[in-house]
């Protein structure tokens, strides 16, 4: 069979150094999006807009609260037996 | 002009001929239906086309203008990508069911009149609920039922306003309705059913995973994108829409997160997606509905794209739980690639599709000073990027290694992802030819630096959000779990209402029962000895006095007893029993 065949094969990310090599990369590049912001004309329909890192802060705030309210709220409340219809 | 038919004949035609070929020429025949559906559509020029009087009233089977032509576009586009996509299906029922359903969705989009636009909004529910039950798996037969059960609820609501409508406006004509009395509230109910409102929604969650692999490429395209067209064509810039909308861009990604099944995800994605559509309708500006328009060209092609590669992971599988996958970019690289793509595109990354329409949507809901509307419609991007753009690549393709070493997705499925991968990424690098197919002439521009930065920053650090919390372990490990929605109502709550009627309908029966066995029958028995006990008392004291005894007497009451009941008492003795039986009575009344 082809698939016992790959079964040794060793992939992209089954190396820990191209894992972490990912995430330093995507480290870096908050970095750069933390300092762009201030090179950038910004020309906002609302107030709050203008704050400095806006975006940053509301992308990952609302990501945070997205998953505990999730987790921790809605699972709880809906969460059933796999076979609750049957 | 003489040489067009109405886009919808052919498809429907084309479907129910499908039976007729068998292999290779089958799958030529399937690809052809939509070219030459496409040829014909770019030679019919904008008007109004093929009316035909019936009854006294205008049906009208081409209304043609650039509203109704960029949905006939993607609409023969999508047929396209789907059917190139299920070549391999050999199951006739599922070509014919979905060529039917894309042809009445053509159907719907083109028809100027509300006769022919119900009649082919109905052909829709009928025809799509086939892909549902081309899975011929018990889950599916129930999920069709249901799904089937809740559009027919639906029509019925449009049925009912349309008729109220034509009674009070006296046309059939199809065009602007605007919520204005009861026919309009509820052609817009009927309209809100298919477009899966919040409360509405749960035929879509419920059916869409149960359909088959190649079935859901089409469900994902065409219901909920014809009623965004009615909405745009009946009820552009009713406020209620930008409420409906911005709830139905947040609600659904809460559950996504939770959900266990990818296509599932998906699904609830999709709703998530069509928010952003309604809202634009509601706010009802050029910019806005332009924006809802492009948005739903772009979404019919990077869900579908992420259908597709959840399609082609589920066929070389045949699982579909977060909890069963993982790791399968190691042997299915393409279609984790392609995957990747529908999601950058889905989360509007930029020079992805998604970023060229949604952008609009929300540039129109800050131009119209929206703040509630716009941080809603914010949290909803970064939430679609968390739930679609990274949870569903992460944990079919990443993730922990599940193990499993399928064969990459067949040639005919790489290349329907791969056309459909590529156009997400040529709207998304060059807006401009999407653009000119829009309603309304376009001045806009989503290349800013200020925007491309902003929303880069909002998907990254969502995507750091995704990555701590994953890392930490508080993201929410998937579980094999059913998660209630409102579909509980008429899932459980129709099983309760089941056996509340059961309850007492049955209650009502068994009553019925006692009461005709037990107080029918004693009062036979009491009708039937009244006599015998009346005869007895009044002559056993003269039977008595007569100087009867013992057997003589014993003998004399078994004879009467036998006597009445045989109804051959002495003439004397019925005579006076009924004489004694009629003065019972006149006393006791």
């Amino acid at each position: 069979m082809k698939e016992e065949k790959q079964e040794g094969k060793r992939y992209l990310f089954d190396d820990p150094k191209n894992v972490n090599r990912l995430l330093g990369t995507f480290y870096a590049s908050l970095m750069v999006l933390l300092l762009v912001e201030f090179v950038v004309h910004k020309h906002p329909h609302f107030p709050w807009e203008k704050w400095p890192e806006f975006y940053c802060v509301y992308g990952f705030v609302a990501c945070v609260v997205l998953v505990i309210v999730a987790k921790y709220i809605l699972r709880p409340l809906v969460m059933r037996r796999e076979d609750y219809y049957d | 002009m003489i040489s067009t038919v109405p886009p919808a004949v052919i498809f429907i035609v084309g479907g129910l001929l499908v039976p007729f070929f068998k292999g290779k020429w089958k799958s030529a025949f399937l690809l052809l239906i939509p070219v030459v559906g496409f040829l014909n559509l770019i030679h019919i020029p904008e008007g109004t086309h093929w009316a035909v009087d019936f009854m006294g009233y205008n049906l009208v089977f081409g209304e043609v203008d650039r509203l109704s032509l960029v949905f006939g576009y993607i609409f023969h586009l999508i047929t396209f990508i789907a059917l190139l996509y299920a070549l391999h299906v050999t199951d006739d029922l599922q070509h014919v069911g979905g060529l039917i359903y894309a042809g009445s969705s053509l159907g719907v989009v083109f028809s100027g009149d509300l006769f022919s636009f119900f009649v082919f909004w109905e052909t829709l529910t009928f025809s799509s609920v086939l892909l549902i039950w081309t899975r011929r798996t018990k889950a599916s037969t129930a999920a069709g039922y249901r799904y089937a059960l809740v559009h027919v609820v639906g029509g019925l609501f449009l049925l009912a306003g349309i008729v109220f409508y034509v009674i009070e406006k006296g046309t059939i004509e199809f065009g602007y309705i605007g919520l204005d009395g009861l026919a309009s509230y509820l052609i817009f109910i009927g309209f809100g059913i298919n477009c899966a409102w919040p409360i509405l929604h749960p035929w879509l969650t419920d059916a869409y995973p149960e359909a088959t692999i190649t079935g859901a490429i089409f469900l994902s395209a065409f219901t909920t994108k014809t009623a965004v067209y009615a909405l745009a064509r009946a009820f552009p810039g009713t406020e209620a829409l930008i409420w409906i909308g911005a709830l139905m861009t947040g609600f659904p990604i809460f559950y996504a997160v939770i959900e266990n099944d990818l296509r599932r995800v998906l699904a609830y994605s999709l709703i998530n997606q069509v928010g952003f559509m309604v809202c634009g309708i509601g706010i009802g500006t050029a910019l806005a509905i332009n924006g809802a328009v492009a948005h739903a060209f772009n979404d019919i092609l990077f869900k579908a794209l992420l259908f597709m590669s959840m399609g082609a992971v589920m066929y070389r599988t045949g699982k579909i739980n977060g909890t069963a996958l993982g790791g399968l970019y190691r042997t299915m690289p393409l279609t984790c690639i392609f995957c990747m793509v529908g999601a950058a595109s889905i989360s509007a990354f930029p020079l992805f599709s998604g970023f060229v329409s949604k952008s609009m949507v929300m540039d129109a809901a800050g131009k119209g000073h929206m703040p509630i509307i716009w941080f809603v419609l914010l949290f909803a991007s970064a939430g679609v990027f968390h739930h679609a753009g990274i949870k569903i690549p992460f944990f079919a393709f990443f993730g922990h290694d599940s193990g499993m070493r399928p064969k990459e997705a067949p040639l005919h499925m790489l290349l329907a992802m791969g056309i459909t991968a590529f156009l997400c990424i040529f709207i998304g690098s060059f807006p401009g030819p999407l653009y000119s197919l829009l309603p309304y002439p376009v001045d806009y521009e989503p290349y800013t630096m200020a925007h491309v930065v902003g929303q880069t920053q909002i998907l990254f650090f969502s995507a750091l959000a995704f990555t701590l919390l994953l890392l930490s372990g508080i993201y929410p490990a998937e579980m094999r779990c059913v998660n209630l929605d409102a579909d509980w109502f008429y899932r459980k709550g129709g099983r309760l209402l089941y056996g509340l009627l059961d309850n007492v309908f049955n209650g009502i029966n068994k009553a019925g029962e006692v009461f005709a066995r037990g107080v029918a029958g004693a009062l036979g028995r009491l009708s039937r000895n009244v006599p015998e006990i009346i005869v007895l008392i009044v002559m056993v004291p003269l039977w008595t006095a007569g100087g009867a005894k013992g057997e003589k007497l014993q003998g004399k009451i078994v004879r009467a007893r036998a006597a009445l009941e045989t109804g051959t008492a002495p003439v004397g003795i019925s005579a006076a029993v009924a004489t004694i039986f009629l003065v019972f009575l006149f006393v006791l009344i």
